[in-house]
Order: C-alpha cells, then structure tokens, then sequence
C-alpha cells in the first residue's frame, strides 16, 4: 500500500532569479543564474547530479521545445533532462519529477528547473496562442486568462450576495498585501508600494478585475535541487533541512465545464488536491497548522477563492478573513504570498512553482531579514494553479522541517 | 396544395441613425442629404448574410422539427463564400438532415423570389415536401454614396410545403432583363450604380408594371383583387407613381420599412412578405414583386392555417429590438471598410484545419453536443464518456441539440484584453435549461445590462474572421433573451 511521498525527499539547494522585465537575458541565461545559486546552495558538484527535470511553458517564444535547452545552457553532462509542461504548474510538475526520481531510489541527486521567457511576445499580458488546442478554439469563447477568472467574481458576487463594490474591496486587499511584500523583496518584478484606492481604481482589464488584480507578467528562472533524506542530513546540518511532505496534483475531468453541479465560485481540483495533500502530511486544521502559504494569485479574485478551496477560510467568509488582514505577513494569521507573489515577484511561467517552492524553502529556513520574514515557521504550502476555473491543474506543495 | 407553411424574419440589433452618416460624410456628397432620413439596420460586427439567414431560419423552424426540411434554398448577392456552398453551412447550423437538397441563388436582387419560387415548383412537382427558403444580404456602398444611406441588412426565411400551408401559391409571372441599374464585379466589395433618373424611369417604370399585368392576366385578375402588394422600390417618389400606374391603392402597399431598416436587397421583398404574414388573414390575397436583373411576380391567398401558426418574434419584434449604433466609425470597422488596429495581440495567427471542422461538423455548425442515454445528462462539446462522474458510461451518447436550448448565466465578464472589433469581448459559463454547461461569447449585449442568473438563448454568428486566408468561421454565441413590449 502506497503510504505518498512524505519525508521521502529532501530539498537540498534551491535558487532563484530576480523576476521581471530582462529584456537584456534570454531563458538561457536566466536558468544560469537559477542554476547557479542552486547548486551552490546544494553544496555538491554538477557532475554529482543525476537527473534534470524542466519546466516551461510557452515555448514558441522562448527556449524550444524538449529538455535540451536546458541541458546546452547549463552544460549538464549528458544527464537524462525531460522537459514537463502542466500549463502554469509546470514549475511544480519539474520538483515532482526529481523528487519522484529520488524518492524511487533511481538517483541521489536531482536538479528541476523552470524557466520562462514572456517579455519577448511584444505585448502585455500572456501571448495569444491557442494553448487548449484547435477545438476549444473552434468550440468555446474566445476567453483570456483575466476573463476567465474574472468570472469567480461575478459568480461569487452573485452566490454570496454581495454587492461588486464589497467585493472589490476584499480582493483590492489582496493585491495590497502583496505590493507591501513585493516592495520589500530585492528580485521581485514590480516593487511599487500602491494605496488601495489605485488598485480599486485601475483600469479595468476583464470585468471586474482592474489591472493591479493581475499578475506581473515577468521573465525569470527558479531551481531546486533534491536528495534522500539521509544523503542530506550527511551534508547538512539538520536545522537546515526541508522536506517535502506531500506532493499532490489534482486536473480537472471536464465536470466543472461540462456538468451542472460547480457553481462557479472555487476551484474544484484546488479543493481536491488540497484535501489529499493534507492526508498525505497528516494535517488535520490546515487554518491552525498551516504557517505560511504561496498560492497562485494570477488575479486577486484568484487567491481570494482558494482561501477558502484550502480550508483555511470558511466558504464564503474569505472576504472576511482577507479584511481582518489574516493573510498579512504580520497579521497573526497565515501569512500568503510573503514574496509579492504572481502578483508582484512576478509569473514567468515554467519558473512560477520552483518560485513559491524557493520562497517557502528560503522561510523556513529563515534566511531573510527580520521585517519580511515569518516568525518560527513549521509547515509551508505552494499552490500552483495551471488552466482557467472551469478547466485546470492543480498542483500542491508542503514542505516542512 | 402548395404555399408558406411557416415563416421568419430577422432583422440585425444595431441601428445607425443616417444623420450620423452625413454628419460624417456629407462633406463630400451633399446630395446624401436626400437619403438621411431614419436609420439603417447594421448587422453586428459577427454578423453576415449566413448567420442572419440562420437566425431566420429558425425564427421560421419555431414550432417544426428541424429535420422536416427536404432542402434549403438560400438566395443573397453578398454571400461570404464563393466556392464553398452557403446553403450548406446553414442546413448545417439549421440541424438538417444529411439528405437534403441545397443552392445558392445570386447575382440578382431577385434572387429571393426565384428561390421561393423554386421551392414552390420542388414541391410542386411532387419530389420535394418541404423546403426552406432563406434569403438575406448585407451590400455595402462606399464612404459617401447614396448606396452607404440607404442599404440595410435583414433576412427572412419560409418553409415552403404541400401542406398545413398559410398562404397558397396561386400563380407568378417573372420577367429576365439584363437591365443594368446596381452592380458588382465578382471582386468589387461595394456596389456600384447607374444614374437614378434612368434606374426610375426604365428599371421600376417599365419593368415592374410589366410584370403585374403580366401576372394578373395569366390569373384573370385585376389590382383590386389584392388585399396586399408588396414591391421593392427605394424611390419614395417612384413608388407614389407605380401606386397610380398599377392602379393600386396605397393603403395596400406593403410598407418597405426605408427608414426603420433599408433597403435589403435580395431579402427586401421577402423581409416585406413575411411582415404581411403577421397581420393577413384567411382569405386575403398577397403579391409579392422582386426587382433587379428583372422581376418575379408571386401571388399567395391565405388560408385559415393562419391563425393556427405558433407565435413568432416577426418582423414587428425585430423592429421594436433594436439599439444605436453610437459611431459611425464602429460600422466601418465592423464592416472592414477602413483599417484598424487591434494590437499585437490581434496579429496571431488562429488557422482553420479544415479536416478536423469536418470532424466536429454538427458540433461547431449546429451546435450539437451529446446526451448520454444512460443517465440523460446532456454535454458540450460532444463526449464519448459521460461527463457525469456518477455514470461515466462509454459509448453510449445520442446527438443532442443546444441551438434551441435557453440557458442562464452562471458567470460572465467584459474582456478588454482579447483583440476584438468590438470590446469589451463578453463571455460567461452558462447552465442550460435541461442541463449542459459551456463558456461561450456572449453577443447583441451590453455589460452593464448582464446579471448572474439571466436567460441567454444560443444564436449562430462569425467566430473569426481570417483576413488572410479569407476564411469565416462560425460558431455559437449567447445572446440575453429579451421580451420586447
């Protein structure tokens, strides 16, 4: 009987790009600059690595397809590297592959990298390729990705009774939360620190999100470096080791778009995926034995609803806990998004996973300075969210000490 | 007996107001002031002579099995495609059966009574049972033509039979004259013209006529016989003359509906007779005159099926459904008569693969998903497993139309960001009644008028356009279902 994944695998090094507009890098060099971090964190060699797993997403501006960009750029020495796409958790589905491969005994040492490349489409937002193939083309509205999720709002708006202005508010303190980060944070993409009032006040961009409800679109490279458990408590001290403690991707069957019983208002695999990768930690009250989280806000409506898909919110009552500043890095509560998040570290996609994962690594391991860290930290969750609410992957991440 | 056994019209939302035309273009023509009187109706920026054949076609299919038809005659000048038969995109739309008979009927103003009329002798001649005829047309004038004043867009649609008929085909009498007063070469977007005086004195004076005496003297009638005469003629003046030439009396005369509308060609009389429909009773004798490359003559009675026929959103309702189109610009981008630019985002390339529309066919066309025979759950696009996560039966679908489903609005949003002629891009998930989800584009709509729960109704528009390939693709919008007092 399969007993999951937990403590089987050990984060050994991780690195991270600064995100943004690096007009001046290609994906190449912003894996170098991931990978280089990385490996220096690890403390091991190159040639120690064993296998290589990465993660990118819209390849037609950027690196290719296959995992031997990756390879040439890093000059990995004729490692097995499998490229993994799963839409914006791509980054996530690369740190599962290597800790799959670890956790199988197949190596010792595995690298995942995600690196994406989105500044070169020539315009704002994500490019205009048909990424759901020809017939969701040919078959459904001609959506982009903050009209698709723009329709959390208007369908939660409606099952809860609120007027859009209230709602508004509460996802206005979600894009507010995450600039107070963002600003504090050196790599981040946008580092402005806004009022409320602008964000409420931006132009709008799919009804009713505003253009500071979405994310940063942003070039960047993140990258992890995994090993047993043992071969990392033989090179580390043990107070510097995380483990991962559940690893779950949940995608979605079609009900959601297709069959009547999903109102709209959440995320059906957030909610699945997050059920089973508490099982699989032994988590009982995530709202209590959760530290801290890096979800995927792409728009602030976004992370409102998976408050509540990742019970730690009560349905409906998001918008309450968001206002109580539960969510806030020094709010007493679960602090989300202590980076910035999508919203200001930025989303270069294929990177966005291995980011959260670098994120939630680097707090618990209590490596930054005192004002934009998380006080005594335990358990640490990503969630990485591909596809739009009616269709999607989603993958989750716990990490502990 | 042979006649109309049911039928439609269809006239597009938006309405320009012609002073904005002259507003925007009298500078250069002056004369326009003549014609910018009223409004004209401008078909949507995912409107063209097909989807509104369609829309049409099944405000006449209102209370018909779609599969009744033995064939479909579609008759319009400004068809979107040359090769590719449009006849057979709407049977497709319309849900038909495989086995029908189709064509296009062009190249005149004519063309929509030829088409009944061909209709009429396929049922006539015992071959056929039921056929439905759509005509409609979208002719664009240029920047400052008269032309640009005074067309309009609309449609009608009749389903034609050998019985359960409203109106009887009695008899017709059509007239073939290479009489050239509008034209367009088989590569000019805009019509062209010869001087009005000759078009009114030797087109309508001389043609029309000619033709009514010709029909009541084959049926030994005379004008008076008729309760309603309907003809195509734009000319206000002219039109008080035929009156008096026939010997017609005015009151009769169908109205053309130049200031409401404009003129439609090939769908003007049809548009016309299908508004005489709405208020005829038993007994009354209708005919209906075509104009263009000659004329075709046609004369109905109407009998007591009349008032059995179901209700209908006719030409009274589509009148009465209207909106302002706000600029004058937006209907030249509409129309592609002038450029514009949508950004970068809007340059990517979307191809047509032509084998997999085969493929997905009744699906894309005609809105058709499946319904799975073991557990009745109805599902789009079509599956082969049931979406139903309590039944997950293989292989056991039967096809299930949700072109005549109405739905309700889960969630929707305005789009600024898509690339689109007509932002914001409206789109929602929507639950039809019966059961089925989707996201489809909503269109005919505002932003501001949309409520999570509100009734959509699917209507069958332009998709994209690939100006490249010059290629229309359709698909299903949703439009909000509106009662109009």
């Amino acid at each position: 009987m399969a007993k999951g994944i937990k403590d089987k695998v050990a984060v050994l090094g991780m690195g991270c790009s600064k995100f943004g507009e690096r007009w001046d890098m290609e994906s190449e060099d912003l894996m170098i600059e991931a990978f280089t971090e990385c490996i220096a964190d690890a403390g091991i060699e190159k040639k120690q690595l064993e296998a290589c797993w990465l993660g990118s997403y819209f390849i037609e501006i950027n690196i290719g397809k296959a995992g031997i960009p990756a390879a040439v750029a890093l000059k990995l020495p004729f490692l097995p590297v499998t490229r993994v796409e799963n839409k914006c958790a791509s980054g996530s589905e690369a740190f599962r592959g290597a800790c799959y491969a670890v956790a199988s005994g197949a190596c010792d040492f595995a690298l995942a990298i995600g690196a994406e490349k989105l500044k070169d489409a020539g315009y704002g937002g994500l490019p205009a390729i048909a990424v759901d193939g020809q017939m969701e083309v040919m078959l459904h509205a001609d959506w982009t990705a903050p009209g698709a999720f723009a329709q959390l709002a208007s369908a939660y708006q409606a099952k809860y009774g609120m007027s859009m202005e209230q709602l508004k508010e509460a996802m206005a303190y979600v894009s507010w939360k995450s600039h107070q980060n963002g600003v504090m944070n050196p790599r981040a993409h946008l580092r402005r620190d806004v009022t409320k009032e602008q964000i409420m006040k931006s132009p709008m961009i799919a009804y009713p999100l505003g253009l500071f409800d979405c994310c940063g679109v942003s070039d960047g490279a993140a990258a992890a470096i995994v090993t047993t458990p043992e071969i990392a408590r033989s090179l580390k001290k043990d107070e510097e080791i995380v483990y991962v403690k559940s690893l779950q991707i949940a995608c979605s069957s079609g009900e959601e778009a297709m069959y009547t019983d999903w109102d709209g208002t959440s995320v059906m695999s957030t909610t699945l995926a997050a059920q089973r990768a508490y099982d699989e930690a032994g988590i009982k009250n995530p709202r209590e034995e959760i530290s801290m989280m890096e979800v995927h806000d792409c728009f602030s409506i976004t992370e409102l609803v998976t408050m509540e898909d990742l019970q730690i919110s009560q349905r409906g009552k998001a918008p309450e806990d968001i206002l109580n500043g539960f969510y806030d890095l020094k709010g007493g509560g679960v602090p989300c998004q202590t980076d910035g998040g999508l919203k200001c570290f930025g989303h270069p996609i294929g990177a966005s996973g291995l980011r959260m994962i670098y994120e939630m690594y680097s707090q618990l391991l209590q490596r930054w300075p005192e004002e934009r860290s998380v006080k005594d930290p335990r358990l640490a969750l990503t969630h990485n969210l591909g596809g739009i609410p009616n269709r999607n992957v989603v993958s989750l991440v716990i990490l502990g000490k | 007996m042979i006649g109309i056994r049911s039928y439609g019209a269809y006239i597009p939302r938006y309405r320009l107001n012609r002073k904005k035309i002259f507003e925007n273009m009298g500078w250069l023509n002056s004369a326009t002031a003549a014609h910018s009187r009223g409004e004209k109706a401008v078909a949507n920026f995912d409107e063209d002579p097909v989807t509104m054949a369609v829309a049409a076609g099944m405000n006449c299919n209102n209370g018909f099995e779609r599969t009744e038809p033995d064939g479909v005659y579609f008759a319009s000048t400004t068809l979107p495609y040359k090769e590719r038969q449009n006849a057979g995109i709407i049977a497709t739309a319309l849900g038909m059966r495989e086995n029908v008979r189709s064509a296009d009927f062009t190249g005149a103003l004519k063309s929509g009574t030829t088409a009944m009329l061909s209709a009429l002798e396929a049922v006539g001649s015992g071959e056929m049972k039921n056929m439905l005829v759509c005509a409609s047309d979208c002719r664009l004038g240029k920047m400052g033509s008269p032309q640009e004043m005074i067309f309009g867009d609309g449609a009608a649609a009749f389903l034609i039979s050998d019985h359960d008929v409203i109106a009887e085909y009695k008899g017709s009498y059509s007239i073939t004259s290479d009489f050239v007063d509008h034209f367009r070469g088989s590569f000019e977007k805009f019509d062209r013209q010869w001087e009005d005086r000759w078009i009114r004195d030797i087109g309508y004076e001389d043609l029309i006529p000619k033709t009514v005496e010709g029909l009541l003297k084959k049926n030994a009638l005379k004008i008076d016989d008729f309760a309603k005469v309907i003809y195509a003629c734009h000319y206000t003046g002219e039109r008080k003359k035929l009156n008096k030439n026939l010997g017609v009396d005015p009151e009769k005369v169908q109205d053309i509906m130049l200031g409401e509308i404009g003129d439609m060609g090939a769908a003007q009389p049809m548009v016309m007779l299908a508004g005489a429909l709405e208020d005829a009773k038993p007994g009354d004798k209708i005919l209906v005159v075509s104009f263009g490359s000659g004329c075709d003559a046609i004369y109905f009675e109407i009998t007591d099926k009349i008032n059995d026929l179901k209700k209908r959103k006719g030409v009274v309702w589509h009148l009465a459904n209207k909106a302002e189109l706000d600029t004058y610009a937006k209907y030249l981008v509409w129309r592609n008569i002038i450029p514009f630019e949508t950004g970068l985002r809007g340059e990517e390339d979307s191809p047509t693969r032509w084998s997999m529309i085969w493929r997905y066919n009744k699906a894309i066309y005609g809105f058709c998903g499946s319904k799975c025979k073991k557990c009745g759950t109805p599902q789009f696009p079509p599956q082969r497993i049931c979406v139903n996560p309590e039944c997950g039966a293989r292989d056991e679908m039967e096809e299930y139309y949700f072109s005549d489903k109405t739905a309700k609005i889960a969630s929707y949003t305005g789009d600024n960001l898509v690339a689109s002629i007509n932002p914001p891009q409206i789109y929602g998930n929507i639950l039809f009644e019966g059961g089925g989800k989707t996201m489809m584009d909503f269109t005919d709509c505002d932003l501001e008028s949309l409520k999570v729960g509100m009734s959509v109704a699917p209507a069958f528009r332009i998709k994209y356009y690939d100006e490249r390939r010059g290629i229309v693709r359709y698909f299903w919008k949703a439009v909000p279902v509106k009662e109009v007092e």
